[in-house]
């Protein structure tokens, strides 16, 4: 039994929050990814010819979405659930009848769903700056879904493990950045020379950005159904972990 | 002591031990009557917030068992939470947050519909009304304390936590607090509340339970535990120091105290019974002609009952 007036007061409690940071939230990645069109597109894209046949700016929209989705769901998620473990309101979250799946779904949806939002925008911000077009509009939205909501779980599990401000950022800033960077936003894996484009494969990110260049240009550096399948084995892990800790009440219960 | 016919909360065996080995709770039995105000005293550290925890969800039992309205907590905790309310010993909420979202949003945490007109009661009642729209950290640490209780009182819970609810607050609030309980123990709403201010026992519980290292030492009516444990004590002070005492006197527990200037009386049971006999100690001093300058008489009151229970447990043990 799902208690649903529990789920949505959590989910409307966290968009609360996200509007009274829009300015940080919203603003910050849309100036950040009008700065890497602008450097990387409009600059630098303009001696780079084509890359897979596509134009070099049309071709960085999907990892430029992919790195804002990554670090803005994990980061929000671990907020979401940090905070009031830092303020000591995570009383009111313990003693309520909620359990695992309203939990979930309330700040894991909520940090989704803002996900969401800013990778619209980030798409109608790209708009102004390249030409693209998106050759499966579906499954673009079902992929950016599912990675908006399996690095939310992400982020959810660094919020309830994070003992302090640092920590909480240090996944993000320390890992998914520069594996976003490495992972083929900015070149195509077989533009690297050997033994990198082999060792690029070790990095998870690539999937998910090709992934994502797939539900874009209908072409990718591997297969869309491993991307997939690695984005769905993700999301599973994330839940079996989440699920683990709440029933052994790890760093949340005393 | 009788059972408790359908407590609606029932503690058996509780007992916590903390990672690190210390027991915050050793076999705590415990059960609640519905529509009482129960009066958890102990000093710090003894368990209290602990106790409240192992109910409220935030701590994780080693062992017992605990029964609210009748059902397991291990199986029915969903249905029974949204039943409870929990007024915590800190502060601890979204600063940022305004006043009434954050009491409303406390309500549909715990399932209820919303209702503007319950939340604009409750704020009222706890003179917030003014304050709805502010943000939380910008008012005082008493208002504060407030929105924390508007937050636990917004779904209409009928089992209410208190911990320290009135630790650190003004004079103002402590009234404010005690009339609040009063209204809801007029509602019908069970209040267990945590403290080390006696008067605030005194002033609100029925029952009262003394606490201490984690056991529970004794549970019983407010007035019973007075009978049970109240002593009177009275000192004479006398007009010339004598060396020994009358005849007359040998019936009653008294002494001589600071080379015979002083005749001390300690007796009593809490029913009366002392403060009769320090009226018949005066009279039998005057009879056999010493006098006395001055009088110093007290009844012992819940705090001096706790330190001696207290004190005979560390004895005990
Ligand atoms: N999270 C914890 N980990 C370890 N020990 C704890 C924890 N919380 C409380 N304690 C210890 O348990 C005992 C009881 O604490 P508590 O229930 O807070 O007492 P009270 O509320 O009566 O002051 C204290 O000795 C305290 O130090
Ligand atoms: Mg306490």
């Amino acid at each position: 039994m799902i208690n649903w007036r529990s789920t949505y007061a959590i989910y409307r409690n966290e968009l609360a929050r996200f509007r009274r940071t829009v300015f940080g939230s919203i603003v910050s990645p849309v100036l950040t990814t009008s700065l890497y069109f602008i450097v990387f597109g409009a600059a630098i894209g303009g001696r780079i010819s084509e890359v897979g046949g596509l134009d070099y700016g049309a071709f960085i929209v999907p990892g430029l979405l992919m790195l804002t989705l990554l670090s803005e769901s994990t980061s929000n998620a671990s907020f979401g659930i940090y905070m009031p473990r830092f303020t000591g309101a995570i009383y009111e979250l313990l003693s309520a009848p909620v359990g695992v799946v309203e939990t979930l779904l309330g700040f894991v949806g909520a940090a989704a769903t803002k996900s969401l939002i800013l990778a619209a925008i980030i798409l109608l911000t790209a708009m102004v700056f390249v030409d693209y077009t998106i050759a499966h509009p579906f499954f673009a939205l079902i992929y950016i879904m599912l990675v908006a909501a399996s690095f939310s779980l992400l982020g959810f599990i660094l919020g309830v493990w994070a003992e302090g401000f640092e920590k909480l950022q240090m996944v993000p800033l320390l890992i998914l950045t520069p594996l976003t960077f490495l992972g083929g936003t900015f070149y195509s894996i077989d533009m690297l020379p050997a033994p990198w484009d082999k060792i690029a494969l070790a990095n998870p990110i690539v999937y998910l950005v090709s992934g994502l260049r797939w539900t874009f240009y209908g072409d990718s550096d591997v297969s869309i159904g491993i991307s997939l399948g690695l984005t769905l084995g993700f999301l599973a892990l994330c839940i079996a972990i989440i699920a683990t800790i709440f029933r052994t009440g790890w760093r949340l219960r005393t | 002591m009788e059972p408790i016919h359908d407590p609606i909360l029932d503690i058996r065996g509780l007992t916590k031990v903390y990672p690190g080995g210390l027991k915050a709770l050793d076999s705590v039995d415990l059960s609640i009557r519905r529509g009482e105000i129960f009066a958890l005293l102990g000093p710090n550290g003894a368990g209290k917030t602990t106790l409240i925890g192992a109910v409220c969800g935030m701590v994780r039992i080693s062992a017992g068992s605990i029964h609210a309205f009748g059902g397991d907590l291990a199986n029915n905790w969903r249905t029974a939470r949204q039943r409870i309310g929990l007024v915590p010993q800190e502060l601890g909420f979204d600063m940022f947050d305004t006043v009434e979202r954050q009491v409303g949003y406390s309500r549909g945490l715990f399932g209820r519909a919303p209702d503007r007109a319950r939340i604009e009661e409750v704020l009222r009642s706890l003179s917030l009304w003014d304050k709805r729209d502010e943000e939380i950290r910008k008012l005082s640490g008493g208002m504060k304390r407030r929105v924390l209780i508007a937050k636990a009182l917004a779904h209409d819970p009928e089992l209410l936590f208190l911990d320290e609810p009135t630790a650190g607050v003004d004079v103002e609030l402590r009234r404010d607090m005690w009339r609040q309980i009063d209204s809801l123990r007029d509602q019908g709403v069970t209040v267990i509340l945590t403290t080390h201010y006696i008067e605030e026992a005194e002033e609100m519980a029925d029952r009262v339970g003394v606490i201490d290292k984690g056991r529970l030492l004794l549970v019983d009516e407010k007035e019973a535990m007075m009978k049970r444990l109240g002593r009177t004590e009275a000192h004479f002070v006398l007009a010339a120091p004598v060396s020994s005492l009358p005849e007359s006197l040998r019936a009653y527990p008294v002494t001589l105290a600071e080379d015979g200037a002083v005749l001390s009386y300690r007796g009593g049971d809490g029913t009366g019974k002392g403060k009769a006999e320090v009226a018949a100690v005066a009279t039998a001093l005057l009879q056999a002609g010493i006098a006395f300058t001055a009088l110093d008489q007290k009844e012992s009151s819940l705090e001096d009952i706790f330190v001696d229970l207290v004190e005979r447990q560390g004895l005990a043990a």
